[in-house]
């Protein structure tokens, strides 16, 4: 019996392996041809899969007001949220082909990268190691902003340097606790990290007393301040202790996609540059004699067909969100709660450092 | 030819050859299928650019982590510790954390386990209202609460709650006790402590061999709790009472910022640990407590009855007789909440407690972006804990059981 069931195992094992071996060649041939195919699929895909499915799927953070955050209807607004409703208006033709997925800072990349989202539009930091090591292309920039410090103003501190042997409350899986930890080495000062998960939590926390100090970048400081029990008691310091480009993300590997992105931001910069405006941009494609504009607005060339688009790709952006000042204007100007002024996010001709390549 | 197909026939209709065959076959499609998925990972991951490989674990990590066990025990540096180091960290707060949470929630569980049958209906009621209060609302919730709710209303960093004037006192930023400093020569007190432990225990088994032949009962417990207490502390004297303690100091003068506790002094229990702790101790011991009931109830009346007609007194019926009878069915029940606590610890990500999730999977992922090699090593802990106390809870389960003549 013992004997039969071992020819039966060596038979179906030898038949196993005899066909792999024989097929071998060919297979390892028609697998390699498979990865490459899939490989191709995959480096074309995002515009085609985002079209086949009929929305943007956008990752945002989880509320952050002005930036992204949803009201009590559960519609998001913010200047990230614009971004993707200009991507989605680019590709779609309307800015509500799209849908939000809140993500906490821990989990965008992952989300990025395993195709979850087809954009991370969250206030992210570029950096290099982000943009070279985690499989993650930068396609701009639309906020450029810098990390700084909230304390009470009943502290009594008036500089970040007199902070020695403070709590400082952050949320964790951001450049925000490498940043304070270069600043309170370089100063050569001691202080206790509390890293919370959600930035809901940091705020609680912050506001209960837990912390001497809340660190984040600038803007959203001014952002999370209004979610303060009393937000006039505290105030924010001077010091910008980091850069912070924050900026829309996409995954390597698809540069169609990447250009999508990247050209939809630009187009919004340029729009401001030459005064198209969600009111007037329609307007303006049809009785304008400027050749630049109407390359913008797609009465001249093919600019569209490049990124695989169709050629009022962009008038459809600025039609959806406005241009990049309005968007700015209205969710985290002077005269939002969050009251930033444009500063360093100006135009270039304007004081700013905004500067978008042109269309041509 | 007859001969053949009939020998054919009765080697494909042998129940014994079918098996193997499609055990085989089953054995390979396995094979197949974890190939597959190895296969897939590696293509997806080069077509974004990215490799396998565990050498960002020497790398620096250049972050503070909040001041707990973990980078006590491994003297955390930013700038010259790695992220290995941080891995280290991550467990060691995970497994206080557990070990804390299984001690309290074993002790406050048998506890009403035991209050919820007895015949004091004031017991019997904060019991179940206990029990079916805490085991239906969802652990996150009860964590939010114990540390939102109970950290506002602890008085603030500049003040204090004195609970033994300068010895023990909290506020917001958490639980201040004195620290001990052992000094040259403790060493022969923690020996002389071992001692006195296995001497109770020699004392404990010489008891048992008195009583089983002469029906004498030493009172060991007594003659333990002297062992072991006189022993240690006469090695301590006699050699200078080598311990000093570090007070926690308090300033409620100077500078704003200055005020309050002062780092470096005494111990700190930080509140995120202290919430973790309650939270999973008190969550875990409604569980406990219900399976504590079932294991007594799961004893027959008659073993009491027949107890008391032998004329043994309650207290030692309880003792006795009932509890070893009982653990034989809460033992395997408990483990899974033993597991269950080890598990429900990394919840603590949400209140910034710097256990293995947040530290490592959280802030030193989102450095590194390993996430195939940080989380595998992260489900690895994970599984080791488990397996490891589940195969204590087994050999443990194993002794207790009914042994059968």
């Amino acid at each position: 019996m013992d004997s039969k069931m071992i020819a039966v195992a060596a038979l179906v094992i030898g038949a196993g392996a005899g066909f792999f071996i024989g097929k071998g060649n060919k297979e390892v041939v028609e697998v390699e041809k498979i990865v490459e195919k899939t490989v191709e699929a995959k480096q074309t895909s995002t515009l085609d899969a985002v079209r086949a499915k009929g929305f943007v799927q956008c990752g945002v953070s989880q509320g952050l007001p002005g930036f992204s955050n949803a009201d009590d209807s559960g519609k998001w607004a913010g200047i990230d949220v614009d971004l993707c409703r200009a991507v989605a208006a680019a590709v779609f033709g309307s800015g509500d082909k799209v849908k939000f997925s809140p993500l906490s800072a821990k989990q965008r990349f992952t989300a990025l990268s395993s195709g979850e989202v087809d954009i991370l539009s969250r206030n992210t930091t570029w950096t290099m190691t982000r943009d070279t090591q985690l499989g993650l292309n930068f396609a701009g920039v639309n906020y450029y902003d810098g990390q700084g410090m909230m304390v009470p103003k009943s502290l009594g501190v008036k500089s970040a340097v007199e902070l020695d042997g403070a709590n400082i409350c952050t949320n964790t899986g951001t450049t925000t606790e490498l940043n304070i930890t270069d600043y309170f080495r370089s100063n050569n000062m001691k202080f206790n990290l509390v890293a919370f998960e959600k930035a809901d939590e940091v705020v609680a926390a912050y506001d209960s007393g837990r912390c001497d100090v809340y660190t984040t970048d600038r803007s959203g400081l001014a952002a999370q301040r209004t979610k303060l029990t009393k937000p006039d008691d505290h105030m924010v310091l001077p010091e910008i202790i980091s850069k912070e480009p924050l900026g829309p993300v996409v995954r390597q590997g698809d540069d169609q996609w990447f250009n999508v992105v990247r050209w939809t931001l630009r187009a919004l910069i340029n729009a401001e540059e030459m005064g198209v405006t969600k009111a007037n941009a329609a307007g303006k494609a049809s009785s304008s004699k400027d050749p630049a504009l109407l390359r913008l607005l797609g009465k001249e060339g093919k600019f569209g067909d490049e990124l695989g688009l169709s050629n009022d790709w962009a008038l459809n952006a600025i039609k959806a969100v406005g241009n990049y000042g309005e968007s700015y204007e209205a969710n985290v100007g002077p005269n939002t709660p969050l009251k930033l002024d444009r500063g360093v996010n100006a135009l270039w001709n304007d004081g700013g450092i905004l500067y978008a390549a042109p269309i041509r | 030819m007859n001969w053949k197909s009939n020998t054919l026939t009765k080697f494909v209709n042998d129940a014994n050859v079918r098996g193997v065959f499609f055990q085989v076959v089953l054995i390979a499609a396995l094979v197949f299928f974890f190939f597959w998925l190895t296969d897939n990972t590696l293509t997806n991951l080069r077509n974004q650019g990215k490799s396998l490989g565990f050498a960002f674990l020497s790398g620096t990590a250049g972050f503070q982590i909040s001041q707990t066990f973990g980078t006590w025990l491994f003297d955390y540096k930013v700038g010259t510790s790695t992220y290995l180091d941080v891995y280290f960290i991550g467990i060691a707060n995970t497994l206080l954390v557990a070990v804390l949470g299984i001690v309290a929630a074993t002790v406050i569980g048998f506890t009403l386990g035991i209050m919820r049958l007895s015949n004091n209906i004031v017991f019997r009621a904060f019991a179940t209202t206990y029990i079916e209060m805490l085991r239906n609302i969802p652990i996150l919730l009860q964590l939010f609460f114990w540390y939102f709710a109970v950290l506002r209303a602890l008085p603030g960093k500049r003040n204090k709650l004195e609970i033994i004037p300068d010895l023990i006192g909290m506020n917001i930023t958490g639980l201040y006790l004195p620290a001990p400093l052992p000094q040259e020569g403790f060493v022969y007190s923690v020996i002389a402590f071992t001692l006195a432990v296995l001497l109770t225990f020699g004392v404990s088994r010489y008891a048992k061999r008195v009583q089983a032949r002469t029906g004498k009962i030493t009172p060991v417990f007594l003659i333990g709790t002297a062992l072991i207490i006189v022993i240690p502390l006469i090695t301590f004297l006699a050699t200078n009472s080598p311990l000093g303690w570090n007070l926690p100091e308090f300033k409620d003068t100077g500078p704003m910022l200055r005020r309050g506790y002062q780092a470096g002094s005494g111990m700190i229990l930080v509140p995120e640990l202290i919430a973790v702790w309650l939270a999973l101790s008190l969550y875990t011991a409604a569980f406990i407590a219900e399976i504590v009931r079932a294991g007594i109830l799961a004893v027959s009346k008659g073993q009491t009855e027949a107890a008391s007609a032998l004329g043994i007194r309650p207290n030692f019926t309880l003792r006795l007789v009932v509890i070893p009878q009982a653990m034989r069915v809460i033992i395997p029940p408990l483990t899974s909440q033993y597991l269950n606590i080890t598990k429900n610890s990394s919840l603590a990500v949400a209140i910034a407690y710097p256990e293995l999730v947040s530290v490592f999977a959280g802030t030193a992922l989102n450095q590194v972006g390993k996430e195939i090699e940080m989380i595998f090593m992260m489900m690895m802990v994970y599984l080791t804990v488990s397996l490891i106390t589940a195969a204590f809870m087994n050999w443990y389960n194993s002794r207790v059981k009914l042994v059968e003549r």
